[in-house]
């Protein structure tokens, strides 16, 4: 149903302008004492007060590689994330697994595993289509830099971000 | 004065400035009746963006004025001819930015459109919260600069903190504060928590009296009053003839509202009204824009009180991600996987155009498939982009100041209008 919005008339003595003025100058009053005393809290001192606790799991922030328990990287360089992630913001150079290394039944594991942070826009698609639960969105969300390569996390600094990461599927340790 | 939607398309930027600078010649042989060509923007803090308006002025009262867009042009639209449906889905977070949840919903439901997909109760119901939320978010905005526009800055710092509460929702919904990119193509990438919901029903409750304080501070000030009363009048005859949706065409008068005329998601069980003005002028637009929010609360109530249980995605095996427990473990969904992601839906042959009511009008996907998960063409219709046209039309004998006023009634996003 469609309702006619009510416009106001206004009195005399609104029309004066001045009671306006005041009217405005009491509501601000009122918010200065409720912040003063602390009944309600606006502002965050940034970055002294931070929001990070309130961040919820899913968060999405920096996208990083995680490592399991055992200490594997989890990425087998399968290359989805880097084929769905819309900007193109990821470069994958895939190396195979000498057969010495304990691992060696994964068979493929990333030699560098880079992510353009200039140009990532937190999507968390590469976490979406991962089939290795290899690549999260942590809460990490301040980045700097002075020179564009500073801003590009290689795959050192993305297992940094990452970290181990606890309750992940183990399907290449059965098979062991 | 020839004043037409097609002199002004036919001319480009320079060609425009060269007549400027002709006419003030021509206009300078005459003392009398010397005019004045400036232009405002593309960087005025009251153009919301980059907007370029070339105004003539005779004195302060307006003549003539040109806007030129396209200063924050993307090309959004041929980079969805070159990415799978759901990549796109990032994108449509950047074209109205004050309410990316409701484009998000808006981009997804034209492509379930296209692939004749309907979502289960509970996700439509997620979807209308999601709207609503975006539509108080976006309107917020709307009038805290549209006050701060014609001078009254504190209405402004209220708002914001209200849109702050709105953006940690945001955050508890979709895991980003901004840039939402909540929906995919047949759902959504999460269900509501439990704790989200007790967390809107907090920000309903402390919304309204907060409304009813900027509806304090600006509704009946005489200062505000003065500034948008009569101002920008848009009558219900132009409201219609130049395309406006959304409030902008409300406010004139026009009693249209998608989510009435054509109801999607369910709207048509939510018992809702739809605000109307009775004179056209800015202060209508405003006025509008208010009850909206008090719409969007008495909606997000209802929804809330009887959000259906089940499941929130499409069942379609063929078209949707497997589960990623089912993919780690088995290989037929790990190479069902792999498949999708690398050649995207299955979407058929076709062309479908899907409208919205987003926040600031109707909020149009025109997809034009060949079959396959690219589109072969995907047309946006801006909201913000048509609302615009009006201007040579508004603008003409007001006077220089009111041009703020008009502009932040209409109230148009530049990132959706460029796109
Ligand atoms: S979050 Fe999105 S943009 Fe960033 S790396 Fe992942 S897919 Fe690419
Ligand atoms: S992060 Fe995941 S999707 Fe990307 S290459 Fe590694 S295993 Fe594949």
């Amino acid at each position: 149903m469609a309702i006619v919005v009510k416009r106001p008339k206004l009195s005399f003595w609104e029309k004066l302008y001045l009671p306006g003025i005041i009217k405005g100058l009491g509501i601000t009053l009122r918010h200065f004492f409720l912040s003063l005393t602390g009944k309600t809290k606006v502002s965050m001192q940034y970055p002294e007060e931070k929001w990070d606790s309130h961040l919820p799991e899913y968060y999405r922030g920096a996208p990083a590689l995680v490592t399991d328990e055992q200490g594997r990287e989890r990425c087998v360089a399968c290359q989805l994330c880097e084929f769905i992630c819309p900007p193109r913001a990821i470069t994958i150079h895939p190396e195979e697994i000498p057969s010495e290394d304990k691992w060696a039944k994964v068979e493929k594991r990333p030699q560098e595993f880079e992510i353009d942070m200039i140009r990532c826009i937190y999507c968390g698609l590469c976490e979406e289509v991962c089939p290795e639960q290899a690549i999260f969105l942590r809460k990490e969300y301040a980045f700097t830099g002075l020179k564009r390569e500073d801003m590009v996390h290689n795959k050192k600094r993305l297992y940094e971000i990452g970290g181990v990461r606890e309750g992940l599927v183990n399907k290449w340790n059965e098979l062991k | 004065m020839p004043n037409t939607v097609q002199e002004i398309q036919a001319l480009d930027t320079g060609a425009k400035v060269s007549q400027g600078a002709e006419s003030y010649q021509a206009s300078t042989e005459d003392m009398i009746g010397e005019k004045l060509v400036i232009n405002m923007g593309p960087s005025h803090p009251a153009t919301h963006g980059v907007l370029r308006v070339v105004l003539e002025l005779d004195g302060e009262t307006i003549t003539k004025a040109i806007p030129d867009v396209g200063f924050l042009h993307r090309g959004d639209e041929k980079i969805a001819e070159n990415m799978q449906y759901n990549q796109f889905v990032p994108y449509t977070d950047r074209l109205d930015y004050l309410a990316p949840l409701a484009n998000n919903v808006a981009y997804a439901l034209a492509v379930e459109k296209l692939m004749g997909w309907e979502l289960p109760p509970r996700g439509k119901a997620i979807r209308v919260i999601s709207c609503e939320i975006a539509r108080i978010s976006a309107h917020l905005l709307g009038i805290g600069a549209y006050a701060m526009d014609v001078g009254a800055m504190t209405v402004f710092l209220y708002t914001f903190t209200q849109r702050e509460y709105i953006y940690n929702l945001c955050e508890l919904l979709t895991g980003a504060r901004f840039t939402t990119s909540y929906t995919r193509v047949g759902g959504q990438i999460r269900d509501v928590l439990p704790e989200f919901l007790s967390e809107l029903e907090k920000f309903c409750d402390g919304f309204l009296p907060a409304l009813d304080e900027i509806d304090k501070l600006l509704t009946r000030n005489k200062i505000f009053f003065d500034r948008t009363k009569d101002v920008g009048v848009i009558s219900k005859k132009d409201a219609i003839a130049y395309g406006l949706s959304g409030p902008n065409l409300r406010g004139s008068g026009v009693d249209h509202d998608v989510r009435k005329a054509h109801p999607y998601l369910d709207y048509d069980q939510y018992d809702f009204d739809v605000p109307i003005g009775a004179h056209g002028d800015c202060f209508d637009r405003y006025l509008v824009r208010m009850e909206e929010m008090r719409q969007s609360i008495r909606i997000l109530r209802q929804v809330m009180k009887n959000l259906p249980d089940g499941p929130i995605n499409i069942v379609d095996p063929k078209n949707t991600l497997p589960k990623k427990e089912r993919v780690l473990m088995s290989m037929e969904e790990l190479i069902h996987h792999f498949i999708l992601v690398t050649q995207g839906l299955d979407a058929p042959e076709g062309e479908v155009y899907f409208g919205a009511e987003n926040p600031k009008g109707e909020l149009g996907f025109y997809i034009n498939s060949r079959g396959g998960g690219v589109p072969h063409r995907l047309k946006i219709r801006a909201p913000s982009f048509v609302n615009l046209s009006i201007l040579p039309k508004l603008l003409p004998g007001h006077m220089m100041s009111d041009v703020v006023a008009i502009l932040g009634s209409l109230d148009f996003v530049m990132g959706e209008c460029d796109r």
